[in-house]
């Protein structure tokens, strides 16, 4: 049969639409409205998982999101998800899904002998076990770890799904829709505040969806929960999202909320995203995030058929299927006989119901007798039996003195229990509550609100039905007036029935079997026993943050909720502290598991960051050019012509600009507009060079220091007007110059009259470098006399080209006859073709930055960032002319004159020549004085720009060497895997060492 | 992420339209070049780091542009006063007692 643990009615499943589904490859039937969880139990199936670390075989335990063991692997589309929970992977027709942590089967896992091999696996035994030898640990250790860890693998392929994001803002956000969360939106939205209801669950109701011997306002709780659903959603100012999991809680009520789009769809419409992020800053916050049923921490607590009973209650009242069919009930508290007066209400057998406490209440008591239920008090659990499902249990009796007597075995095929209820304040604790020890009821409870949030109902530890519905109405008018200052009349719902129960334990209970061999589980999903935590008190670990580490307890994907106070409770006998000052460890973010995508959402790929074009980026992809990523820019790096390499392009590139004439887009420069009366005061400060004297119509090479002393920018700046200088950056630089400009401008110097503007966006820069460029662009530029007396090297002056207005300046980073024309960016790509048509017919080039590298590394001209790195000051890398004298002050003089700045043995720029010519240094490699120097010995400098120079022809670099300008013709080292290079130290310039080629 | 009224707009915008900058009120010296190597490291980097009510800088970066001050509890991360620039510095202690009620 079908189904075999189905009931014959009840439930929320729709019995008219039968599901099927497969399990490891095996096809069975659920219904519409199931979980995977509630579908496997209903065929029967328990075992669905290996255990972590012994491999134990592991059934469904919880019925939430809290669950530890059930975590499967579900194929959509090719690709498989892991690790999600089963109990609540919604069923869906053809749904395939597979078990986890098992080789070859769930069935026959080899890992298995781990179980056997437990006593090697104590707490911390990472660190214990594989100390020795040493170099074991990248060969064996690791790698065999790393195959043996973890539960299920990872996805092959990208992720093809979609993901969205949407922020949204609200008075209200509830958090939870129980009764407390749906009374509290009732409420709230009742006052017409914008409100959000968000629950992770498909069905809104919670706790009501499982409550049957409760009536609120006369009807079933699922049916008043279904009207009210109903109510809210007509609502205009409410918004419902189920499947929706707040998951992280951050400064000033923004909440972060995941929602499960389209994984429970048979055939998603392809518009819609997986999943979505909702960003939610809430004016007001209720949090109604229930409660959690605590296990028990009994000997061989984790056979698959031991679940908690109230997530038996909730398979059986809610889905309609019977954890078993003789159930032995272990509990501490009054829930879990109701769970087993549902079930034998059902037909189930129930064993016997036993009861940790010698006293229980006498209501339960007759309720049991009426249904002939042997009731066994002041007894626990002292084994389990049965591998793959649990078959049966020993019993003990506790004596007063807390000693353990056998009191016998009882046959089951499902064993449920319940230690008692504990508040979830995950998110409470996440929005910087701190929790407050409340001794009454043996938890943790919300104390102060440091946000504008209140916990309402069983998160902060109130039970029974009416009460808790009480306490969300209260919660949503209070946060709604709060938010938008009005109230409104609302009517309560009443319920009878459903009332609070009693009762609890913490921590590990007694029994009569050797304490070495016995594994009560307190963290099922890491394999935590009572004892790891024990020894982790005993080897010194007394701290709680502590013992979670070594053990890992409360690590698992729930944050400890299922396994945190049972932990603590172990922790603080052991410790011999009061439980509330062994401290609670902190709930992080997420509250459950959040996929990447979800983090991603549309930032994957070309949407991951933008991606900044020069005006010549068509014109270079038509030209086969290769990019190369500077920041946010794509740059032209170098253009291969008839299957040349890099190394062929960039010889045949650097050699047509030294002999005719090269064309460089050089619009990612930052530029920067500096106008007003005090720019040139201004300019004397932010840079050390003198500017004041600087003519209207000339260019100056410009240094920027910080106050340090530190050279952080340099670039050339041109005086347009007595009052204007255009001012360029590296590219890299633009943005920070122009934030450093703006933060002395506002808060040191706001007398000045100045206004920084950054034009960097606003002109494209094409370049034209070579004997020719004149050449190249006369024809085109108007208004300018280009004659070299007229308009000589580091001139600037406005005019246009081809009519459209620009900003000539004729500057040089090659060493060759340099202009760079400014037009308005608009017009660049015009500028740009208008170019390279023009240094075809001259026999010119194009070239990219690998070119612009090489060509002014033959000059040695620096690269701030390359030669520099922050600790160097202009004196280091020759530029002592660029510092203006008689200058009172500017940003970095005081810092230069620093004794670290001005002592012996700074590093300075050098160039270093190669003794084999053909060899080419790499960059960042370390100089030393001799070939093989001793072990700790300090290298004398690094080497910062290596290139294989055309023009030298021959390799050359620069490089940074301890008080290298007392070195020049002097040997050094590149000390490398193949043995030591030989270099000689020259001064930094290859080529036209006298600049005359500059000036032609 | 915070939530900043920036006082030149005169409303509240999300933290990823300013940038911190550092302790506020730290005025670079008139003259620099009279300034001791010790009092000039002191200027360039010692800061309070204080755990608890601090003045700071921000700017509203991708907004108006401007500079201001804030005095924020760097535990609670709560902004308990913003001000423009060259406004004096706040009582932090007084501040600290209000915020601590």
């Amino acid at each position: 049969m079908s189904q075999p643990y189905r009931t014959e009615k009840g439930g929320q499943i729709d019995r008219d639409r039968k599901i099927s589904f497969t399990f490891d490859g095996e096809r069975m039937e659920g219904y519409e409205c199931d979980t995977l969880a509630s579908a496997l139990l209903a065929n029967g199936v328990h075992l669905v998982g290996r255990s972590f670390k012994y491999h134990r075989p592991r059934g469904i335990l919880t019925a939430g999101s809290e669950e530890p063991n059930a975590l499967v692997g579900i194929y959509r589309k090719g690709d498989q998800t892991p690790n999600l929970r089963a109990t609540q992977v919604e069923l869906y027709d053809g749904l395939e899904a597979i078990s986890q942590n098992r080789f070859p089967s769930l069935s026959f896992d080899i890992g298995a002998v781990n179980d056997l091999l437990s006593p090697l696996f104590p707490s911390g035994f990472y660190y214990k076990t594989f100390m020795w030898p040493k170099a074991f640990w990248d060969r064996v250790y690791e790698p065999v770890i790393r195959a043996a860890a973890g539960l299920g693998k990872p996805p092959k392929n990208p992720d093809h799904d979609r993901y969205a994001n949407l922020y949204a803002h609200c008075d209200v956000l509830v958090i939870g829709a129980g009764p407390a969360g749906l009374a509290a939106a009732l409420a709230a939205s009742e006052t017409g505040a914008r409100v959000i209801l968000c629950d992770e669950q498909a069905s809104l109701g919670g706790s009501l969806l499982s409550e049957t011997t409760a009536t609120i306002d006369g009807k079933q709780p699922a049916d008043w929960a279904e009207d009210t659903v109903a109510d809210l959603a007509a609502r205009d100012n409410v918004t419902l999202l189920p499947r929706t999991t707040a998951f992280g809680y951050y400064a000033q009520n923004f909440v972060a909320l995941a929602e499960r789009v389209t994984d429970h769809m048979a055939d998603p419409d392809p518009a819609l995203p997986r999943e979505r992020l909702w960003q939610v800053r809430a004016k007001e916050v209720v949090i109604a995030a229930g409660s959690i049923e605590r296990p028990m921490v009994f000997p061989e607590n984790d056979r698959p058929g031991i679940l908690m009973a109230g997530a038996a209650r909730t398979y059986l009242n809610r889905y309609g299927v019977k954890a078993g069919q003789k159930v032995l009930v272990a509990t501490a508290c009054d829930t879990a006989w109701q769970a087993a007066f549902d079930l034998a209400d059902n037909g189930v057998e129930i064993a016997a119901i036993a009861d940790t406490r010698k006293i229980v209440p006498e209501a339960l008591m007759t309720i049991a007798e009426a249904r002939n239920i042997k009731v066994r008090t002041g007894c626990v659990v002292t084994a389990t039996q049965g591998r793959k499902r649990v078959s049966g249990a020993l019993l003990g009796h506790v004596s007063s003195t807390g000693a353990v007597s056998s009191a016998g075995d009882v046959a089951c095929d499902a064993l449920l229990m319940s230690g008692g209820w504990t508040p979830t304040v995950s998110l409470y604790s996440q929005s910087r509550g701190k929790v407050v020890w409340d001794e009454a009821s043996g938890n943790f409870l919300p104390g102060a609100h440091p946000q504008n949030e209140r916990s309402a109902g069983a998160c902060r530890g109130l039970y029974g039905l009416n009460a808790v519905l009480e306490d969300g109405y209260a919660a949503g008018e209070d946060a709604a007036k709060s938010a938008t200052g009005k109230s409104a009349k609302c009517t309560y719902a009443v319920a009878t029935g459903a009332h609070a129960g009693e009762g609890g334990t913490l921590g590990d209970l007694p029994n009569d079997r050797d304490a070495s061999r016995v594994k009560a589980f307190v963290d099922y999903q890491n394999d935590v026993t009572a004892k790891d935590v024990k020894l982790a008190v005993r080897e010194g670990m007394h701290s709680i943050e502590h013992i979670k580490r070594y053990t890992t307890t409360g690590m698992a994907t729930d944050q400890g909720r299922l396994s945190n106070m049972n932990a603590l409770a172990i922790a603080s006998t052991a410790l011999d502290k009061p439980l509330p000052q062994v401290g609670l460890t902190t709930f992080r973010q997420p509250f459950t598991p959040t996929s990447f995508g979800t983090f991603a959402t549309s930032s994957r790929g070309d949407f991951f960051d933008p991606v900044r074009k020069t005006p010549s980026h068509q014109w270079a992809v038509d030209n086969d050019v290769v990019f190369e990523d500077v920041g946010q820019w794509k740059r032209s790096r170098y253009f291969p012509k008839d299957g040349e390499d890099m190394h062929g392009a960039v010889a045949r590139e650097c050699q047509v600009v030294r002999e005719k004439v090269g064309l460089f887009d050089g619009s990612t420069l930052g530029k920067i507009e500096v106008v007003g009366p005090d720019a040139a005061e201004f300019l004397e400060r932010m840079y050390t060079n003198p500017w004041k004297g600087l003519k209207p119509g000339r260019c100056r090479y410009g240094l920027m220091l910080n106050d340090a002393g530190f050279i952080i920018d340099d670039g050339v700046i041109g005086r347009i007007a007595e009052d204007r200088f255009h001012v360029t950056t590296t590219t890299g630089g633009a943005a920070h110059v122009f934030a450093t400009m703006e933060d002395y401008l506002q808060t040191e110097w706001p007398d000045l009259d100045v206004w920084v503007t950054s034009t960097t966006e606003q002109y494209a820069v094409i370049a034209l470098q070579g004997p020719l460029a004149r050449d190249a662009i006369a024809p085109f530029i108007s208004g300018i006399d280009l004659s070299p007396d007229a308009f000589p090297h580091m001139s600037v002056a406005t005019g246009t080209f081809s009519g459209v207005p620009c900003r000539l300046f004729r500057i040089s980073f090659t060493g060759e006859i340099g202009f760079e024309i400014n037009v308005p960016r608009r017009h660049g790509t015009m500028v740009w073709d208008t170019m390279a048509a023009e240094i075809e017919k001259l026999g010119g080039v194009v070239y990219g930055t690998e070119t612009m590298h090489v060509l002014r590394a033959e000059k040695g001209y620096i690269i701030v960032g390359q030669e520099t790195d922050g600790t160097v000051t202009p004196d280091d890398v020759g530029m002592s002319w660029a510092i203006g004298k008689k200058k009172k002050d500017f940003v970095g003089k005081r810092g230069l004159a620093r004794p670290d700045l001005i002592a012996e043995g700074r590093k300075q720029l050098v160039g270093l020549l190669t003794k084999d010519p053909r060899i080419v240094l790499e960059e960042g490699a370390q100089v030393t004085k001799v070939p093989d120097p001793a072990k700790g010995t300090s290298a004398e400098g690094h080497v910062t720009s290596a290139y294989h120079s055309p023009a030298a022809g021959r390799s050359i670099a620069l490089a940074m060497v301890k008080d290298g300008r007392a070195l020049h013709g002097k040997t050094l080292y590149i000390p490398m895997p193949g043995g030591a290079i030989e270099v000689e130290v020259t001064e930094p310039v290859f080529v036209d060492k006298e600049g005359g080629r500059l000036n032609g | 992420m915070l939530l900043i009224e920036c006082p030149y707009c005169g409303v509240e915008r999300p933290e990823l339209e300013f940038r911190c900058g550092g302790e506020a009120h730290i005025a670079r010296p008139e003259d620099p070049s009279g300034k001791t190597d010790e009092e000039w490291a002191e200027f360039l980097y010692m800061r309070t780091n204080t755990k608890g009510v601090y003045a700071e800088r921000w700017r509203h970066i991708h907004g108006c542009g401007r500079f201001f001050n804030a005095v924020r509890d760097t535990v609670s991360d709560k902004f308990l006063k913003i001000y423009k620039a060259g406004e004096p510095m706040p009582d932090l202690a007084s501040l600290a007692k209000e915020a601590g009620k």
